[in-house]
């Protein structure tokens, strides 16, 4: 036992916490001095895309050829994505929902829109299929599931927390010619409660009140697999790809009149990092290995084909005048656009 | 739903411990350095703060430690948003840039954790300190060594104070989402892994980083008991 500032202290205990303070001290010396001198590029991204791996994936190639540059990603929804990059805090975003996009170049924010991949909503429920909508289009099946809840039969989940997904959610139940703010009130035969659910929270936690309420709902494919996989649920797809479930990704960069960070040309290299052919062949088979299934359509292929289903229902639904990005809103783009 | 999950968790932590994984001493790492920094800087305002509050006489005493007590209920993402919003690049602190690292991060916490700090420190002071400033002083102790006398006496409650402090600001995510949001290799903490995890539905590697936050929490908190134990 010895005497510190009137402290008496074992000297086990002082082995111990002379240990301790040395482990700590290192931890925090090897924190400090690793090399911070790359400039990092703040990417702020919707949470459907982050969680399928495919950005770090991405992160990995262009630094290996860009070794200067740190590529951050933020995983936000939509809405906060955008409002993180006009607080200034972000480069880039990776975003799939056209009218906030719209609004936020119109804002004098974004510049340089270039649509990279998209895919498709699918539509699942349970096995037994109790709404009977298995292989209908998505509005029809979504007027079915709602006479079905109704009757009392079925349930419905809506995200309800503005993202991307419950953006389509809702463009869905309008082209059904219903009220939404209306069928939300609406009650289920025999019930109190709703046969229209609203969860309020993410993706998978929106999958695992659907399984566990044997209910219907909108999900991203990626989000779906992951979860069926992981034997999470036991939904199945009952409403397949087609023109109102499409789903369009676009880059969109901070304008640097805007935006004090500085990064306009490294932020420009990694969209053009995005849309080259390398780039583009990667995203066609990403997914395989891990999900069993492809996630992702690469977007400028299409362009080859003008004529495409695809290319006429991008351009009706992510165009805006009949351009990913109309030139008051593309700033020093390059060849971007060529 | 089957136990599988946390079967999976216990038997994916054991090998990610085993295997002394990358990412998962990393993570863990930068968690104890952010919760560290953040009761470091609380400690230093927070503890002469209590010895003023629990010893000293001056207007407005009773209200700052209420002030203080009531302030322990400020939920977490409240308080990140705030900062979010005050170290923002457009926000009055943006040039600091603080967004986005550690340090932005152990400063939040640290905000978190000076009212539990201080209400602990202030209880565990007044429970001991009265009769002993007096005596020190009779005994003409200077105010400095009368302070030390009393921390000292009250050296258990004050320990079990920054413990608290430090489990809480381990243990946090609202702060941490906000003010560092989850960057791979840079801000990603125990917790902000495990919500992304457990977001992703992957539950079993939500339940193992789990297991190593307790884990860590269970190991810090015997060392601090056994270094209390010596001293008393």
């Amino acid at each position: 036992m010895f005497n510190l500032a009137g402290f008496k202290i074992n000297r086990n205990v002082a082995v111990v916490a002379a240990v301790l303070i040395m482990v700590t001290a290192g931890g925090l010396y090897w924190n400090l001095t690793r090399p911070q001198e790359k400039e990092s590029l703040i990417v702020s991204t919707t949470t459907s895309l982050y969680e399928t791996g495919v950005l770090d994936s991405l992160k990995t190639r262009f630094e290996a050829n860009n070794p200067e540059y740190n590529v951050s990603f933020i995983s936000q929804g939509t809405g906060l994505a955008i409002e993180t990059a006009k607080r200034g805090d972000a480069d880039l975003i990776l975003v799939h929902a056209p009218a906030s996009e719209l609004a936020f170049m119109e804002s004098g924010f974004g510049v340089n829109r270039k649509i990279f991949a998209y895919n498709f909503f699918i539509v699942v429920g349970p096995e037994s299929d109790p709404a009977g909508v298995r292989g209908l289009g998505p509005v029809e099946a979504m007027l079915k599931i709602r006479e079905a809840g109704l009757a009392g039969n079925a349930l419905w989940v809506s995200r309800g927390d503005n993202s991307g997904t419950h953006s389509k959610e809702k463009a869905l139940w309008k082209m059904t010619g219903l009220n939404l703010d209306e069928i939300k009130l609406e009650t289920a035969e025999g019930s109190e409660g709703t046969w229209y659910v609203e969860a309020g929270a993410g993706m998978t936690a929106t999958l695992q009140l659907a399984h566990q309420k044997d209910a219907y709902t909108l999900t991203d494919v990626a989000t779906y697999l992951k979860n069926y996989k992981n034997g999470n649920i036991q939904l199945v797809k009952v409403v397949d790809s087609g023109e109102e479930t499409l789903n369009v990704y676009s880059a969109i960069v901070c304008n640097p009149e805007n935006s004090p960070r500085g990064m306009f040309d490294a932020t420009m290299k990694f969209v053009q990092f995005l849309v080259s052919d390398e780039t583009q062949r990667m995203l066609e088979t990403y997914g395989e290995e891990e999900f069993g299934a492809t996630l992702f359509k690469p977007w400028v292929p299409e362009l080859e084909n003008p004529d495409s289903d695809i290319v006429k229902w991008v351009g009706e639904q992510a165009y805006f005048d009949g351009s990913e990005c109309p030139t008051q809103y593309r700033h020093q783009a390059g060849n971007l656009y060529r | 739903m089957s136990w599988t999950p946390i079967l999976e968790g216990v038997s994916e932590a054991a090998r990610l411990i085993l295997s002394a994984d990358k990412t998962v001493i990393e993570i863990t790492l930068r968690s104890l350095q952010t919760a560290g920094y953040a009761t470091l800087m609380a400690s230093l305002i927070g503890v002469p703060l209590s010895i003023g509050i629990a010893t000293g006489e001056f207007p407005g005493r009773r209200a700052l430690k209420f002030l203080f007590n009531a302030m322990v209920g400020v939920p977490t993402v409240t308080l990140g948003l705030f900062l979010f919003t005050l170290f923002s690049r457009s926000g009055p602190l943006g040039s600091m840039e603080l967004l986005y690292t550690v340090q932005g991060m152990a400063l939040g916490q640290a905000d978190l954790i000076l009212p539990i700090l201080v209400s602990f420190t202030v209880s565990a002071i007044e429970s001991k300190g009265h009769e002993l400033k007096d005596l020190a002083r009779t005994l003409g102790a200077s105010e400095v060594e009368t302070s030390l006398a009393v921390v000292r006496e009250a050296y258990s409650g004050v320990s079990l104070a920054l413990v608290s402090s430090f489990n809480r600001a381990f243990a946090e995510l609202g702060i941490v989402t906000m003010l560092g949001a989850n960057i791979r290799g840079v801000t990603r903490v125990l917790t902000t892994a495990i919500a992304l995890e457990t977001a992703k539905g992957e539950l079993g590697l939500s339940f193992a980083l789990s297991f190593i936050l307790l884990a860590v929490v269970l190991a810090l908190n015997y060392v601090i008991d056994v270094l209390r134990g010596a001293t008393q």
